[in-house]
């Protein structure tokens, strides 16, 4: 890691704000009925999966999880190369009159919901459609709010927040550091 | 990858992405909405010099799933006809503004003169140019064959692969052993001395004229169409023999191991390549081939069309 990196959440900080996450998540939706959690790749499913671990221990009932790879809805496709897709994945229950949790790692210009957004409209016709991130880093360019937060982390627009898990990375870890 | 001009320029990771991206893309087809914006505002035009049903609307399909606008320009009854040339075709739509072009030409090597000329600036897919290439089906047929060998993920290492029939007149053929080299397949060219093509010895595969003694040692056979139309002299005595040495029927299909899985490009001639009874079997996947060509030609217009525009080299 860069040497001007901080470290501002550690794995018991990340696990602490997953089940922070899964009991507003129970609490709001008076239970785990109906709904459904969608990771949006590469570290947005890990994340989704451990809240639904979380969540079976809290309610006991198993959640669906699956994953949204939103590179097809991009707004900024012909800036780069064309990318890689990653997986798309809806559980066999659909998405159709569910409450859907959208979970991503870090929050920043809301483009990414967005695009999340108008992939699910092709998929279905959720009851309604809530957002889970580990970090929420400002900045937004679109308005568009979650409604769980791991971390709220005031970042400047020169500064770069990685977070990594261990299921993708090896390591629990959120940081920050200078851009140049 | 700035065109797909031959099936032979795909590294082994480009080829990999592309059926990776397929794979993905192949979950448009089960949604309610199939349709994906990616595209939107592009314009692919379909330039199709020689007649084709299932490429075309499979490109058409594959570019629509995308949100993109296609233009069809076929040959006849356009101003092809009445004897314009390749470059001002090319220059026509190089002002309409065309993002992609699909091209399907007779002669060999018009695609790449196509993209190489700077008639035009916009990425060009060879959806089959004379007796030399058609990279987009070897592509589908390789997906198949991976959905079906190799659980649907990364290469075709070790799978035997038995092309049967017209090899000098098929580009099918050409751009198949292309491509099933680079993923690392083990090709068999089957047919008689006749419809083998001259140097056909340096090409990366293994070649047999008795069908009997490669059957039972593949994991798939692929059979292909005998071109009557591309055949202007005999190259077989009657149809009759040729189909009794080299048709697949019942009792050949038999002799394959019990896994293998039959493919034909299309269009099929039945009672000739191959049997009615064998195109029918749980065993023959052309339907499923045509469903994935969309899928593989919906990766390679995302993969070139889907980004950034790329400087040419």
């Amino acid at each position: 890691m860069d040497s001007h990196a901080r470290v501002v959440l550690d794995d018991a900080d990340i696990g602490r704000a997953i089940r922070r996450i899964a009991h507003e998540i129970v609490e709001k939706a008076r239970g785990t009925d109906d709904l459904v959690l969608l990771g949006i790749p590469t570290r947005g499913v890990a994340l989704a999966e451990r809240i639904a671990v979380a969540l079976e221990s809290i309610e006991g009932a198993t959640v669906p999880v699956g994953s949204l790879d939103i590179t097809l809805y991009r707004d900024d496709l012909r800036l780069r190369p064309a990318r890689p897709l990653e997986e798309t994945s809806i559980p066999a229950e659909g998405i159709d009159g569910r409450v859907v949790v959208l979970v991503d790692d870090v929050l920043y210009s809301g483009r990414t919901v967005r695009a999340a957004l108008d992939a699910l409209n092709d998929l279905g016709r959720p009851a309604a459609v809530r957002l889970a991130v580990l970090v929420d880093r400002g900045h937004r360019e679109l308005p568009i709010r979650p409604d769980y937060v791991g971390k709220n982390l005031p970042t400047s627009v020169d500064e770069m927040v990685r977070v990594e898990v261990t299921e993708v990375d090896g390591v629990d870890r959120v940081a920050i550091w200078e851009g140049e | 990858m700035q065109h797909l001009l031959s099936a032979g320029d795909l590294s082994l990771e480009e080829a990999v992405l592309i059926l990776d991206t397929a794979a993905e893309l192949a979950a448009v087809t089960d949604r309610s909405v199939k349709k994906l914006p990616t595209l939107r505002g592009r314009t692919v035009v379909n330039l199709f010099f020689e007649d084709s049903t299932r490429t075309r609307i499979s490109f058409e399909l594959a570019a629509k799933r995308l949100s993109a606008d296609v233009i069809n320009f076929a040959a006849k009854g356009s101003s092809v006809s009445k004897g314009e040339s390749l470059k001002d075709t090319a220059l026509t739509l190089e002002a309409m503004g065309a993002d992609a072009v699909v091209i399907r030409h007779g002669a060999s090597g018009a695609p790449h003169r196509l993209a190489t000329s700077g008639w035009i600036g916009a990425p060009v897919i060879n959806a089959g140019d004379g007796t030399h290439e058609h990279p987009t089906q070897a592509l589908l047929d390789a997906y198949t064959l991976r959905r079906h060998l190799r659980g649907g993920a990364g290469d075709l290492a070790g799978v035997r692969v038995a092309i049967v029939g017209d090899i000098l007149h098929s580009r099918v053929a050409r751009s198949n052993v292309l491509l099933l080299q680079t993923l690392g397949a083990d090709v068999t060219l089957v047919a008689p001395p006749t419809l083998m093509p001259f140097g056909v010895e340096s090409w990366p595969c293994r070649i047999s004229y008795d069908i009997d003694e490669v059957l039972p040692d593949v994991d798939a056979v692929m059979m292909l169409r005998v071109q009557a139309e591309r055949m202007q002299a005999a190259y077989f005595p009657s149809a009759l023999e040729y189909s009794r040495r080299y048709g697949l029927d019942v009792a050949r299909m038999a002799a394959l191991p019990s896994d293998a899985i039959v493919l034909h490009p299309g269009p099929m001639n039945r009672g000739m390549e191959i049997s009615a009874d064998v195109a029918d079997s749980p065993r023959s996947v052309m339907v499923e081939q045509v469903a994935n060509g969309v899928s593989v030609r919906m990766a390679v217009l995302y993969l070139l069309l889907g980004g950034m525009k790329e400087e040419s080299a």
